[in-house]
Formats: structure tokens, sequence, C-alpha cells
């Protein structure tokens, strides 16, 4: 066909453009301007060694922890080699028994009725770093017994954590739970 | 949440698309420039460039195309991007940038995934962190986010002349109409997307996957201790810019723009969303520039903002009042399975809407989870055919098909010639129009029929009941309108799934493609008839609830009996608290 070897020149040419360069050049601005950021916002301990990401969720089953929302990544949860959602409908009684268990156990644990539902319902991404206030505040009396510490003190820690919505009024607000645990257990 | 909290979730609505109108018509302004080769602010640096490109490929800058030779050289070029990315997922185990070592993909997920990025669906039935290495996204399956993009706003660009050419035999030159696209438009507005959501937490490197120790290790089932997490990496920022400004959908990562390190922060959220929407609604404007009737762009305009506005609305009462069979167990606040505690529910709804309404399909919110009629407003708002707005250039080719089967009827309903924009209607335009209009909904029923009676079908549902239906009604919806989104629960990466979504894609593409080259030549042949006192005005109130009108019929005559057996059952069985 007489288009063929434009198309093939041209096609060429545009993907070396948006295929190559274009990714290479967002990098090289990227790491200048954000390295941090674009490197994934990484935490480091005292020691020099990767504790997790400030985006990415981690599991908590521990009382004296504040515990994250469900996660329903694959093999485990917050594995983020699969992140996901359960993919359960609103009436599936799967969901509805997962739901369930989920919030019997935090009755168990001394969390009052009724459960905030971010605590109990898996989130999209199953890395979901954050839970909402009102889900840490009720667990500020099973931590603060695992821990021996004083209620206040946590609360004050809490609140310290809150993430207001961006710029006002742009998303929710909500507590980054690693970074809660991190700091409590700088606590001495 | 109170009344307040309403109020206050209305008022973020309003102020976002407040945002995205006050966008739309700089940026509509821009493309019109670009596409008829007039000066913009960017020619300075852009010209020689694409000066160089044209050079470098032997591409005649004086040299129109009829609209045959136009279809030919889009679906050569189209065709070709299918090789070049089919060959990249195969043998990606043997090129470079492949810190995990992925092997190559299995033949008919290539086969999918190749089809999928070249006509601009974006349906994946992988997952990006275990399957594809960093040359697969950013050189593979990141260009067809651009090329897709560019081939649909050609389209849309072709039609447009169609009605603003008067007895011409050509309609442009897809060349330079594709150059100009990615040049002027996609790239730039990409690159400063990118950079924007780096800034924000979304990451772009290099890096191998990286390890990192958990706070507190935990004992699976089968008794392993896991102490450790592996951090996926890779070039994100700039695949996440492009693959919403093309609404293309495609994520880096399994969880697409629920995952944190694709969407972090509700800044993040509302730049995706207004990337998806922006070209798709500005293309309006453009419109009605090129036919020098900016009244006849803000008429298309207002009827589908209209009807975003009203699936906005369903969609988020329905995800509001969440799901009464979770409430009666004691559980408090706003329905949160599959949805980011970042985003909430107005920030998930938002996305929800508009990836469905235009045929982006990335998703912050997995989709399966949402309410019956929240589930049944995406999947109407790609049953509709895309059109509100409709993906980048496609979207708006349909809407122009619509408002000639609109004017068609109306004139025969009042005895008046179908005309539009001083172009004669007749049977060849209303031929195409109707083929564009129907052929995505044919595809539907059709692929969908065949699943729900073949075992290879049913296996890969996951919900039972009504759902099950919905999972594999939403899937050819999503498929054969170019879409991507899915209800995930559905196993999709079975052979049946990868042959039958390919072949909806395909068909779901082109045909609709080359129908609206087809109809451009047409128009652009035809001269131009002054309005007259017998001409319908198109640029009215009455037109614009008119259209509306017709877009909604068509929609719900052909697919009302699927969505009553599918998610408006579900709807009562849950209300029923059964």
């Amino acid at each position: 066909m007489k288009y063929t070897t434009t198309a093939l020149k041209l096609f060429a040419i545009l993907m070396i453009l948006v295929g190559i360069i274009y990714p290479v050049a967002v990098t090289v601005l990227s790491q200048l301007f954000f390295p941090l950021k674009a490197g994934g916002s990484l935490l480091y301990d005292s020691g020099g060694n990767i504790t997790g990401s400030a985006l990415i969720g981690q599991p908590f089953s521990d009382p004296k922890y504040f515990w994250s929302r469900p996660s329903a990544t694959s093999g485990y949860p917050y594995n983020p080699l699969a992140s996901g959602g359960s993919n359960l409908g609103p009436t599936n009684k799967d969901l509805i028994d997962q739901i369930s268990n989920r919030a019997e156990l935090l009755k168990s644990s001394g969390i009052q009725s009724p459960v905030p539902s971010d605590l109990v319902e898996a989130s999209a991404s199953g890395l979901d770093p954050h839970i909402s206030m009102q889900s840490a505040l009720i667990q500020i009396p099973r931590v603060a017994k695992a821990r021996n510490l004083d209620e206040e003190t946590l609360r004050k820690l809490v609140l310290e954590h809150v993430e207001e919505r961006q710029f006002g009024f742009l998303g929710e607000q909500r507590i980054n739970v690693l970074k809660l645990n991190l700091a409590i257990d700088n606590i001495k | 949440m109170t009344a307040m909290g309403i109020l206050f979730d209305i008022g973020v609505m309003l102020f976002f698309l407040i945002v995205l109108t006050l966008l739309a018509k700089p940026l509509g302004a821009y493309m019109t420039n670009v596409y008829q080769g007039k000066r913009t602010f960017l020619s300075p640096i852009l010209v020689p460039i694409e000066n160089l490109i044209y050079k470098a490929s032997g591409i005649r800058q004086d040299e129109e195309m009829d609209w045959k030779d136009y279809a030919k050289a889009l679906l050569l070029f189209n065709g070709l991007g299918f090789i070049v990315l089919f060959l990249i997922l195969l043998l990606q185990g043997m090129l470079p940038l492949n810190p995990q070592r992925f092997p190559g993909f299995p033949l008919d997920l290539a086969f999918n995934t190749a089809i999928s990025f070249v006509t601009n669906t974006n349906w994946q039935a992988y997952s990006g962190e275990t399957t594809a290495s960093y040359l697969t996204q950013m050189s593979g399956l990141s260009v067809q986010n651009f090329l897709s993009a560019a081939t649909g706003m050609c389209i849309a660009i072709a039609l447009i002349r169609g009605f603003t050419r008067h007895t011409s035999q050509t309609i442009g030159n897809f060349w330079q109409d594709i150059t100009k696209s990615v040049l002027y438009i996609l790239l730039p507005i990409s690159i400063i997307a990118a950079l924007l959501l780096v800034s924000q937490g979304v990451i772009q490197n290099f890096d191998p996957y990286t390890n990192s120790s958990l706070l507190q290790s935990f004992q699976i089932p089968d008794g392993q201790n896991i102490n450790y997490q592996m951090l996926p990496m890779g070039p994100v920022a700039s695949q996440e810019a492009i693959k919403e400004f093309g609404t293309n959908g495609g994520g880096f990562f399994n969880a697409n723009s629920a995952h944190p390190f694709e969407n972090p922060t509700p800044l993040t959220n509302f730049l995706e969303i207004l990337l998806i929407l922006l070209i798709p609604f500005s293309l309006t404007y453009t419109f009605g520039r090129f036919t020098g009737n900016t009244g006849q762009g803000w008429a298309l305009y207002a009827t589908i903002m209209m009807l975003f506005i009203i699936f906005l609305g369903v969609m988020y009462s329905a995800e509001y009042n969440g799901n009464p069979v979770v409430q009666k167990l004691g559980v408090n606040g706003s329905y949160m399975e599959g949805k980011e505690a970042r985003f909430g529910i107005i920030g998930s709804v938002l996305f929800a809407v508009s990836t469905t309404g235009t045929s982006s399909g990335a998703v912050n919110t997995m989709h399966d989870s949402l309410t019956p009629i929240g589930g049944m407003v995406a999947m109407m708002l790609m049953l509709l055919g895309e059109v509100v707005p409709g993906g980048v250039g496609s979207g708006f080719y349909t809407i122009l098909a619509f408002a000639i089967v609109a004017v068609f009827i109306a004139g025969l309903m009042i005895g008046r010639t179908p005309e539009y924009l001083g172009k004669k209607i007749e049977v060849f335009e209303m031929r195409m129009s109707v083929l564009i209009v129907l052929t995505s909904g044919i595809l539907v029923l059709f692929f969908v029929s065949i699943a729900l009676v073949t075992y290879a079908g049913i296996s890969s549902i996951l919900n039972p009941g009504q759902h099950g239906l919905s999972e594999v009604l939403y899937a050819f919806a999503s498929a054969s309108n170019n879409n991507g989104s899915a209800f995930a629960g559905l196993n999709a990466n079975t052979l049946f799934y990868n042959l039958l979504t390919a072949i909806a894609m395909l068909i779901g593409r082109f045909v609709p493609a080359v129908a609206a080259l087809a109809m451009a030549g047409s128009l652009a042949k035809k001269k131009y008839i002054p309005p007259s006192i017998g001409t319908l005005p198109t640029h009215q109130i009455t037109f614009v609830l008119w259209l509306a009108v017709v877009i909604l019929i068509v929609g719900a005559l052909t697919f009302f009996p699927a969505l009553s057996l599918g998610p408006i059952v579900e709807h009562m069985i849950m209300f029923a608290g059964q």
C-alpha cells in the first residue's frame, strides 16, 4: 500500500517520542524536583532500613497497635503484589458473613457497637493506608490497655495524626495507620 | 452524615463541574487552532519538531485525503500499532527494562491486551504489578495510550470537517492530524499532569521492586511467617497522566487508580477525574468554533452535561444510602466496601461516573462492590454508547451521530427537511449514524447471550445470582463500548473471555470509526444550504432536551430487559433484606 512506508516511519518516531523520551524526561524531572515522592515515599528507621511506604498500608492484629482496614489482596492481607478489592457484590452472602465476623472480632476486642464501616469493609486497593478518625478513636482504649498507657496521651497522638481534607474540601478526613503506629512505638 | 454533609458534597460536585467548564472553553479553542493549522503559544517550540517529523516520515504538508484514504491510513497505522504491541507483549521476557524478569504474555492474553490498548479500551485481563515489565508499560501500552486517543481525535476532527467543508472531496490529512494531536495536545498536558501527580506522591522511577519490613509480622493460615512487604515500583506517573487524559484507563497496577501509588491524595483524584473529562467536553467547544457557531457546540455540551449530572445524582444517592443489609449488622457510616478512605463517597462516585461516562475505564472504586443501582448507572453510561461525554474523540463522533438521528426523527415528526449545520441529512448519513449508534448495543446483546448459555461463559462468574448476570453484562458493555472497566470479580483471563472481548472491542471500535469517516466524506461533498424557515434550529433548548431523550430512549429500549434482570432485581432483594 502506498502509505506503508509513511506509517512505519511515523510510528517509529512517535513511539520513540512518547514511549521513551517522554517517560525518561518525566523521570529525570521527577527525580530532580521530588526525589522522595518519585521513589515511593519510603519510610526509614534510625538504622536506615526501609520500614514501609507512607502511602502503602500494613496489616495489624496485635492489640497494642491501631488496626488498618480489612484488605482483600490475595495470598495475605496488604500484599502489594496483588492490589485489589474483594469484588464481592452487595448482596453476596460471603460479603455479609465477612463483615459480620469482622464486626464481632472488633466487639470482642472491647469496641462498642456500632462499628465504623471503614474498619469492617475492605478497601478498593487492598493497600489503603488510612482509617477514619472515628475508627482510630474507638481503638484507643484497647491500645492504651495493651501498652499500659494513658488514654489521653494516645488521644493527643491520634489527633496529631489527623490528615484534614485537602484545601479544606477535597477528600475525607483520615489517619495514616502506619505513621500512627510508628509514632506510638516511639513513646517512651 | 447529615443534610450538611449532602450539601457539602453537592458543593464539591458543583465546584468540580465549574472548573471543568472553565477549562473546556480555552482547551477547545486551542484545539481548534491546532487542527486548523493556526499559530498557538506552543508553536515556536513545536513547529520545528513537527516539520522535522513530517520530513523524516515523508509526509507532504499540502496533501489532503478523501475519506477512503484517510480510513486506510488510520487502519494501517492502528494495525501497525497492534503488531508492535503484540510482539512486545509476547517477547517481553527477552527485552530490557524488566527488573522482575517477567516472562512474555501467553498468546491469548497478549492478543486480548494488544487489541484492548489499540482500541482505546484498556480492558485488563492481567495484573500489572506481576505481569508487565517497565518497557511493556511505557513503550508498549503507554504508546497506544497516546496513539489510540489521538486516533479518536482524528476521526472527530475529520467528521467536523465534513460539516464545515462544502463540495469538497477531502477531509484532511491523517498523518498531520495524528501528529498534531500527540505533539500539541496530548504530550504537553501529560508532562505537566505527570509532574503534578509526582509532587503528590505518584511514583516515577526505574528501581527494582523494593523490600520493606513490616512493623508487625504475622502468620498466614499455612503457618508461613510474613514479615516483609514487596513494594512494586516503576514509571507510573508518566503513564497515569496519559491514561486519564486519553480516556484509556489501563492501570499500571491491578487496583488501577485506587492504588495509592497511582492516586495518593484527594488532589490527585480531583486532577485525574478532570483529565478524564477534559478533552471530551472541550471537543464540543472545538466543534462550535470550527462551525463558526459556538451555540451549536454549547447545545451538545448542555445535552451531555445534563445527562452527566442526572447520572451523577442517581449514583451518589445510591452510594450515599449504602447497603441496608450491612447497616443491620450494627455498622455505621458510608458504605466503604471497595472504596478508599481518602476519597470517601463523593470522590469515588465522581470518579466512577466520569470513568464510565467517558470510555476511560480507570477505576478508583471496585465497581463490582457498588450498590446495585450504583453499578447499574455505571453500566448504563457505557450502554448508552459512551456519549456522556464519551471517550476522547470517539464520544464526540457518537454524539454527532445521535444528533443526526435526532434531527432526522424530529424532521419526520414535524414534516421538515432533516438538515444539520447546513447539510442535508440523507439515506447514507442515516445509515452510517445508525451503524455508529447501534453497533455496540448489538455486540453486547450477542456476546452476553453466548456467555450465558456456555459453561466457559458462566464459570468465570464470582458473585452468585443476579449480580453474576451483571458481571457478564458489564464485561461486554465495557468491551463493546471500549470502556475497559470491569465488575472485576469476573475471571476475565480465560481463553473464552480473552477471545470474545477482543472481538467485541475490535468491532466496537473500528466499525463506528469507519462509518464516521464515510459520513464525513459524504457530508464534505454536499453543498451548504443556508438555514430557512423550514430548518429545525439545533442550538436551542428544545433540541438539547430532544437529543437527550433520543439518547436515553435508544439506550433504554435496547437494554431495559437485561438491566431489570440484573441490578434492578438485586436492588429490590437488597432492600427486602434478603
